[in-house]
């Protein structure tokens, strides 16, 4: 491999590869007579995470919690309002720094919709080749490596290298935006809803192949899906998000085994039970999750909570250490004036 | 229990000038009163296009029926114009994916309510929106009155597809079509509307078929279930037989590549291949080249449904 794209370990494995601090991003919603500002979505607020080398982080939430947002952010699909970012030790976007193109070529991602995420006009091996040949590497060069990509997701070169996305199934789509992310040789793959628009059957397939290029090239996944059992399947710890705030993080056994906070658990048991003799007798929460726009004060949590007192509208809880995981909620700070509490 | 469906051999062909789709080769099944059966299949599986033939819902000009669908003693593919739209919404309705699109945005949902109860019963315009409020209530939207002046686009997804389940028993069907209606929903919302679902069904003693391609979710409703694969039911089973003791390799494929908990560093046991092309109608088991039992006379012919328990049927050689 040339020295263009390697992207050799730095810190040694006990850095964190990709460390994000105090993240927030809020979007304006126009409104109006003069098209004035008049509300603002909070998608991303104050989230801070690590990402340590050679693990699979699990992101869970409903739609609108800002699990995608966060995904676009860390990538700088999307630049954040606040919040800093470091990648193996470098400050991203920073003097003294990485660019934000040294950013994407160690941080890559795939998305849910491969149709929509692949250039209609492109041949398959043209799509794989058009990075590599943006950060220099020889056209002829690219094209063939190219090919070896193909090779590894499991399509042959010779009958799919120059088709058009078109010609192409949904899983057969997917495994081509996989290679295309792998196309530079990236440290961190971002997988948001990757899987979620496959069929069972094939999303076993690429579910397979995902664990199988994670341990043969030695990367690190930040695995974003809705789906509460592929990410138990996937991730070595898990990162629970509730309107754009962390409510729950931690070992995968810890939070799948004893969820902390009420809206985990609420989410752990909302899965359809697959014994028909142990149906779901009762739904775990009542209502759909709030808008995003102007969430609850305090716990975000709160309007839906089986257990909210007066202090979950007052304070905001924070993240807090239980040994086993860290959660945000009053009821597991000691004193916080929760009845509840420890 | 008396059959309230009956499909028999149903076959649906989509023509254009371009190509021929044979999305349904052969389908039979009944539902009786009271009864939901889950159809479980992958996209393209044929599943969708079974569900709406019961509607019609298929272009007329490009879409070739045959079999038979009777409802009661009604052929429902003899139907056309004012017979069909008898039918529709009055002895059979159905609720969609997509509650946003289903219904029409610059209308309130007690208007669209109203307006079907209207049509189908004649009532008056008061006594209409007196039932669209005791429908909301059923489905338990809170604060009905005030949700009857709502827009869909000031609703939330769950709630839309309550005030779905509404518009869909306005006039008291026999028959309930479901077309995914869950798969769109958040998973804290996708229980509720699966138990309400549930809870009606029972309350109004219903037939419902509810078409999914999650197992989970067919698992919660479904007294029986069906498996769909390239046009054809390959397996038909009572609800605890399909998930304990699966017969057809498809469907003992589709529940052993489906991630459960507690499966963290095992291999998935994926389904080789893809689903085949439905241009040409099957001369063979269309299962065959993904199958790894496999035998020559798999390709010989298309294999018959075989019935391993009197309520048990498998369309695979193997099973006989």
């Amino acid at each position: 491999m040339d020295a263009l794209l390697s992207n050799p370990d730095r810190g040694g494995p006990v850095q964190p590869l990709l460390t994000a601090t105090g993240l927030r991003k809020h979007f304006p919603v126009m409104g109006g007579l003069l098209g004035r500002t008049t509300k603002v979505v909070r998608a991303v607020d104050d989230l801070s995470l690590s990402v340590a080398k050679g693990e699979t982080l699990g992101v869970v939430g409903e739609s609108g919690c800002g699990k995608s947002t966060v995904a676009r952010l860390l990538i700088r699909l999307l630049k954040p309002d606040r919040g800093t970012m470091v990648l193996d030790g470098d400050p991203v976007d920073e003097p003294h720094g990485i660019t934000i193109n040294e950013l994407r070529r160690q941080v890559q991602m795939v998305f849910q919709d491969s149709y929509a995420s692949l250039n209609p006009r492109l041949t398959i091996v043209e799509t794989l080749a058009f990075a590599p040949k943006a950060h220099g590497v020889p056209a002829a060069e690219a094209r063939a490596r190219s090919r070896d990509l193909l090779a590894k997701v499991g399509l042959d070169p010779n009958s799919f290298a120059d088709r058009y996305p078109h010609e192409l199934s949904g899983g057969q789509r997917q495994r081509v935006n996989i290679a295309r992310a792998l196309a530079l040789q990236p440290r961190l793959v971002i997988l948001d809803e990757a899987v979620s628009a496959l069929d069972k059957s094939v999303e076993a397939q690429v579910l397979n192949m995902l664990v199988d290029l994670k341990s043969e090239l030695g990367l690190t996944y930040l695995f974003i899906s809705h789906d509460l059992n592929v990410v138990q399947y996937l991730s070595d710890r898990v990162l629970v998000m509730y309107l754009g705030k962390i409510v729950e993080i931690g070992d995968v056994d810890a939070i799948y085994g004893n969820p902390l906070h009420p809206y985990t658990r609420a989410l752990l048991s909302a899965r359809p039970s697959m014994n028909p003799r142990q149906r779901t007798q009762e739904a775990p929460i009542q209502g759909d999750p709030p808008n995003p726009i102007d969430p609850p004060s305090g716990c975000r949590f709160r309007t839906r909570c089986p257990f909210a007192e007066d202090v979950c509208a007052k304070a905001e809880p924070i993240l807090t250490d239980t040994g086993a995981q860290e959660v945000a909620c009053h009821m597991r700070v000691r004193n916080s004036g929760h009845t509840k509490a420890p | 229990m008396s059959n309230l469906l009956q499909v028999r051999d149903l076959h649906v062909t989509f023509v254009t000038p371009d190509r021929t789709v044979h999305a349904v080769n052969g389908v039979s099944f009944d539902v009786r009163r009271g009864e939901t059966l889950g159809i479980l299949g992958e996209s393209g599986s044929g599943k969708s296009v079974t569900l709406r033939s019961i509607l019609k819902l298929h272009p007329e000009h490009r879409t070739r029926w045959s079999g038979s669908i009777k409802l009661e003693d009604d052929e429902i593919l003899s139907m056309t114009g004012g017979a069909l739209a008898d039918l529709r919404g009055n002895r059979v309705s159905m609720i969609f994916q997509e509650p946003a699109t289903a219904f029409d945005p610059v209308f309130t949902i007690g208007h669209q309510i109203g307006e079907t109860v209207r049509r189908h019963t004649g009532k008056s315009e008061a006594d209409s929106l007196k039932r669209a409020r005791e429908l909301l209530e059923m489905v338990r939207i809170p604060s009905p009155t005030q949700r009857l002046k709502a827009y869909p686009h000031e609703m939330s997804g769950g709630m839309r597809q309550r005030a779905m389940i509404a518009l869909a028993l306005s006039c008291d069907p026999s028959l309930l079509l479901a077309d995914e209606p869950t798969t769109a929903l958040d998973a804290t919302v996708q229980i509720q509307v699966l138990l309400l679902i549930r809870e009606l069904q029972r309350e109004l003693d219903l037939g419902v078929i509810f078409v999914t391609h999650d197992i989970g979710v067919a698992v919660e409703v479904s007294d029986r279930i069906g498996v769909m694969y390239a046009g054809k039911l390959v397996e038909l089973a009572d609800v605890e037989q399909m998930v304990a003791a699966p017969k057809h390799p498809y469907s003992r494929g589709l529940l052993a590549s489906t991630v459960q908990g507690g499966m963290r560093g095992q291999r998935l046991e994926a389904i080789p291949g893809a689903p085949p092309d439905l241009a040409e109608v099957p001369t063979a088991c269309s299962f065959a080249p993904r199958c790894k039992f496999a035998e020559p006379r798999c390709l010989a012919a298309p294999p018959p449904l075989n019935a391993v328990t009197e309520h048990h049927l498998v369309r695979c050689v193997l099973a006989a």
